[in-house]
């Protein structure tokens, strides 16, 4: 693995760990996993297009994310129902659309084949997503507690949750070349749900979580290598298996 | 504008649902509000609408840039999170650009400990918890408190203490106290005005006009008993 996939993947975990502890505590850990299957038909017509993967995958994602932060605006909605319902047809399109080697590369991702586009995308976009946590975090923090108090707090709440929303569709996007569209939602939301276990307040649980969602990627980009088995499952493997061990804890 | 609130005609729905029809009144400034009604009368409801949290029809005017600190009854968060009450206000101040010595001061005046700050949100008993909301809201140095049945699943001398301390901070600081309330002899104690959301429509006015045996019947729809605190 070279220095820039390395650097790539550890950024990658990062902005995973953090953003996935505000997923998680949103309760969101089903929609990451429906989410991120917005993604096939963006790379099925990227594929077509002959341009990169990511960007079709990135573009699709965008859409996602508009239309949860839509849908859950509107009451009356079943927000899980449309949720569950469109984004299988998502898939279900995306899988009409590749075929054979791409869409298992799709659905599991590929390590070691990134270009430098993708890699400076990739960097960029970590970059932007860890700067939107940090500063956001305080905002992030009053609207979870509570949407109505964070908006006496003078909150644009629906604002932010459109944010975070794209936020959290830019991090799947990152990592669908690497682990893939099946794979990503998973390390997002396993080295959360495990700092969740062990932490006791949002520091240390955000803490926990960038140093779950590295060594996960570390440990399990040296494993695939030593095992030569794919990237992506080995790197949710040792997350899974990380989570399994904070029931030790308590 | 002598009243820091006034709302005319305001109706809010859900769907086909009328839950707040045609609703006017008025609340001058330092004064205290008491929202009264049986369960789905629309109390919160007209909570929210007053905070931008619900679409409505008809007007709400706060006075200009009035700052409002709300205190609800219930939060989003799950009881396991790894927030803490320390979390939350660290997070509000850096809102208001308050310090550490504010966080401080506001705590003292809530009467909540340190030790009790460092515990997960969810942890807390109702009272603590009641405590860290008002707290947070007084971050943000607010004219108005609203307040969402805020001894609701306390004990006895817990409800004592929380009354007196939002009248103490009512009266230490000029503030303007919304709230909803079951209690009515809270009500009777504490409150100048009173809004009734009844089964037959809404009424509005001092505590001695509204809380009559005759009109506690027509809005819960059955005797109401009471006991008054005549000071």
């Amino acid at each position: 693995m070279t220095i820039e996939n390395l650097t790539l993947s550890i950024m990658m975990a990062i902005a995973a760990g953090l953003v996935g502890c505000f997923a998680v505590m949103r309760r969101m850990a089903l929609a990451a996993d429906a989410l991120s299957h917005v993604a096939l038909p963006g790379i099925g017509v990227a594929l077509a297009l002959q341009i990169s993967p990511i960007f079709g995958a990135a573009a699709m994602l965008f859409f996602g994310g508009l239309l949860v932060w839509a849908v859950e605006g509107k009451a009356g909605v079943g927000t899980e129902a449309v949720i569950g319902v469109l984004f299988s047809l998502a898939l279900a399109i995306g899988s009409l659309m590749a075929s054979g080697e791409d869409l298992i590369e799709a659905l599991f991702g590929s390590a070691g084949k990134t270009t430098r586009a993708e890699i400076a995308f990739g960097l960029a976009g970590s970059v932007t997503i860890v700067a939107f946590v940090v500063m956001q975090r305080n905002k992030l923090v009053v609207m979870l507690v509570s949407r109505d108090v964070a908006r006496t707090a003078g909150i644009d709440v629906r604002r932010l949750n459109l944010l975070f929303l794209e936020t959290f569709a830019l991090t799947i996007a990152l990592g669908l070349r690497y682990l893939g569209v099946l794979l990503m939602g998973a390390l997002i939301i396993i080295p959360a749900a495990t700092a969740k276990r062990l932490a006791h307040n949002l520091t240390t649980m955000l803490a926990a979580a960038i140093t779950i969602a590295v060594a996960a990627t570390v440990l399990g980009t040296w494993l695939a290598g030593w095992l030569h088995r794919e990237t992506g499952p080995l790197i949710v493997s040792v997350a899974a298996g990380f989570f399994a061990l904070s029931f030790l804890r308590r | 504008m002598d009243n820091i609130l006034e709302v005319g005609h305001l109706c809010v729905t859900f769907g086909q649902i009328e839950v707040l029809k045609d609703l006017s009144f008025a609340v001058p400034k330092r004064s205290s509000l008491a929202v009264i009604g049986p369960n789905g009368a629309g109390k919160t409801v007209l909570f929210r609408a007053l905070i931008g949290s619900l679409p409505y029809e008809g007007s709400i005017r706060w006075a200009p840039r009035v700052r409002i600190g709300y205190v609800p009854q219930k939060l989003d968060l799950e009881r396991d999170v790894p927030v803490t009450g320390m979390d939350f206000l660290r997070a509000r101040a850096s809102l208001t650009r308050c310090s550490d010595s504010d966080i401080a001061r506001v705590l003292d005046l809530a009467g909540i400990s340190r030790d009790v700050g460092l515990k997960m949100i969810g942890r807390l008993s109702g009272g603590q918890f009641q405590r860290l909301l008002i707290a947070f809201a007084l971050l943000g140095e607010p004219e108005v408190l609203m307040l969402d049945e805020p001894t609701a699943g306390i004990d006895q001398p817990g409800q004592r203490q929380l009354n007196e301390l939002i009248r103490h901070l009512q009266e230490d600081r000029g503030l303007t106290v919304l709230f909803i309330s079951h209690e009515l002899s809270v009500v009777y104690q504490y409150a100048t005005e009173v809004l009734c959301l009844g089964r037959k429509g809404a009424c509005f006015g001092p505590p001695r006009k509204i809380l009559t045996p005759e009109s506690l019947r027509d809005i819960y729809g059955a005797p109401v008993d009471y006991h008054v605190h005549d000071h």
